[in-house]
């Protein structure tokens, strides 16, 4: 849309108006943010004051009726389930990328990107059903029940995957074509023009959309709810069940009460704090290279 | 040498993308194969009984409705107010602009059980409306305005400036012009936004269990508790024994809306390009004759 300044083209009354009125909804659009945060911080008070920091890590256990608040288990399992997603989506994300956007004959890709678009929009509780009903009874002949950290790592890899390969792609498409002829012009093969030129180019749009799988990962709840077992214990291999941060807000937030229910506040501005340092990383890399 | 090595690396790329697909299409298929069986005229008509293991869904999407009205109600004015200002500005770095948009970015990127966290203590508590559908709605108009800001901000920029500057020639208001000319060319991208909107909020668990509820009846208005189609697969999948069926019956039902939402929202985006490139041929042709 053109760009107009409050001066420049016209000064209509009405103008004046349409000015007013939609700049007020942008600012009270992105106001909602500080509102989340506002209300987050308000009702974590309670728990910071009373029960403090510190025994977030070094109470004996989390039994919030009996006054025990440790974190650090799930804080664990968020992180090992996270890490493990990333692991599985970054490969695989990366080379679907790689294919689309330089192997894949033009109608092949479009509708490859197309089925990779449409799993994107799966809800989260739907890739829990079939983790559940799917994939727990194959994990669980490896030891456990099924319902562990490798089973929700599995089906949330294949949930952040489409996140990962349509900013990688993304990425790729915007490294210059001149380059790449560059690279064929000095007799490359088309492994190492990828390797050499597309991907060092595409760096930055990559790591960005790995810090936004991070981020999706991290704060993901339905599919993890479903899948990891939901046991608060340090976890000792990768068949074990373990609670994430966000299962524990899911599962707790029904019946908690005072200092129990502000803590899970907490650790919903933990959440939000982690999320929106790997955003706002993300976004800083991608912003650099236009 | 050289030749094995691309040979090896093609074929690793093409088997990585291979199997991506294959596991993407066989979550996809089974989800909708183990589910068609059970749906049936009264599954969509008929009441849930005996804790949902056997009759319908037909309060639940009543509910999942109604959360959606009052989610877009809220959501669709204000996010196309918000980004008529936003379209309008460079996005200079450190300018207003900039900064809502990064606002918004984070706004995106929060969990949803932490829109949860906030919609029970903002909507449900603090503005005392306890678990309703207008809270679960409210709450989700947040968690979707990013989206609907975004796509709307991307449908409008991308009216060619010529419309514009056609529009000041003729002594148009900016505000007319809006109205008049920028709003009905950049319709079916907004409208694809739209779309894409309405598929993350059917898709949405998290924040709905602590904002509008559990219940499985008809709600009798909008301060009345509703359930979802995606918090009652929940529901029906981790805490009824043997509810799986029914689980899968519903999750196939969700699938196969959001698959049909999903080709609306292409056709609509294709239908945008088409309409904006098209346009400005008829335009040429137009002046020259004149």
């Amino acid at each position: 849309m053109t760009k107009w300044s409050l001066s420049t083209l016209s000064r209509l009354k009405s103008d004046w108006l349409f000015t007013v009125v939609t700049r007020s909804s942008a600012c009270v659009a992105a106001a909602i943010v500080f509102l989340v945060v506002a209300f987050l911080i308000s009702e974590s008070i309670p728990a910071i004051r009373q029960i403090g920091v510190g025994r977030f890590i070094t109470d004996a256990s989390w039994h919030p009726l009996s006054d025990q608040f440790n974190l650090t288990p799930m804080i664990v399992a968020s992180l090992t389930i996270t890490l493990g997603a990333i692991l599985i989506a970054a490969p695989l994300g990366i080379s679907a990328a790689i294919y689309c956007q330089f192997y894949a004959p033009t109608a092949i890709a479009v509708w490859y990107r197309r089925l990779i678009e449409l799993l994107s929009g799966i809800p989260s509780v739907v890739f829990g059903l079939w983790g559940l009903v799917v994939l727990a009874p194959i994990v669980a002949r490896l030891g456990g029940s099924g319902q562990s950290i490798l089973t929700a790592s599995l089906v949330l890899g294949l949930m952040i995957l489409p996140t990962v390969a349509l900013t990688t792609q993304a990425a790729l498409r915007s490294v210059p074509g001149e380059w790449l002829a560059g690279g064929a012009a000095l007799g490359f093969c088309r492994s190492s023009t990828i390797r050499r030129i597309a991907l060092p180019a595409a760096r930055r749009g990559i790591l960005g959309g790995l810090l936004l799988a991070l981020a999706r990962a991290m704060g993901e709840t339905m599919a993890v709810l479903m899948l990891a077992g939901n046991v608060v214990e340090m976890p000792d291999s990768i068949v074990a069940p373990a609670r994430t941060l966000t299962a524990n807000i899911a599962l707790e937030m029904g019946y908690a009460t005072a200092g129990h229910r502000s803590v899970l506040f907490v650790s919903g501005l933990f959440l939000i704090a982690i999320v929106a340092v790997s955003v706002s990383l993300a976004g800083f890399g991608g912003a650099v290279d236009e | 040498m050289n030749s094995l090595t691309d040979r090896l690396v093609s074929l690793m790329i093409g088997s990585a993308a291979a199997l991506v697909a294959a596991v993407l299409g066989w979550v996809l298929l089974d989800i909708l194969y183990r589910g068609i069986g059970d749906l049936s005229w009264e599954f969509l008509a008929q009441p849930p009984e005996d804790a949902g293991r056997s009759g319908g869904i037909a309060p639940i999407i009543v509910s999942t409705m109604l959360i959606l009205m009052v989610a877009l109600i809220a959501a669709v004015p204000l996010s196309l107010s918000a980004a008529a200002a936003l379209a309008q500005q460079r996005h200079r770095r450190f300018g207003w602009a900039w900064i809502a948009s990064r606002c918004l970015d984070v706004l995106a990127a929060v969990p949803s059980v932490v829109f949860g966290l906030f919609g029970n203590a903002f909507f449900c508590v603090a503005l005392g409306m306890g678990y309703s559908i207008l809270a679960g709605g409210l709450t989700l108009a947040c968690m979707i305005l990013p989206i609907l800001i975004h796509t709307t901000e991307h449908g409008l920029r991308a009216v060619p400036a010529d419309y514009h500057y056609a529009a000041a020639s003729l002594g148009l208001s900016r505000t007319t012009t809006f109205f008049r000319i920028t709003l009905p060319a950049a319709l079916p991208a907004i409208a694809a936004g739209l779309v894409l909107g309405i598929g993350r909020a059917l898709a949405e668990t998290a924040a709905l269990i602590f904002t509008a509820g559990y219940v499985t009846r008809q709600p009798e208005s909008l301060m009345g508790s509703g359930r979802s189609m995606s918090v009652h697969i929940f529901d029906m999948a981790m805490n009824v024994p043997a509810g799986d069926g029914r689980a899968n019956a519903t999750a196939a039902l969700l699938v196969a809306m959001l698959l049909i939402i999903n080709a609306a929202a292409m056709s609509l985006a294709s239908k945008a390009s088409a309409k904006l490139s098209g346009q400005t041929a008829e335009d040429m042709n137009s002046r020259q004759y004149v």
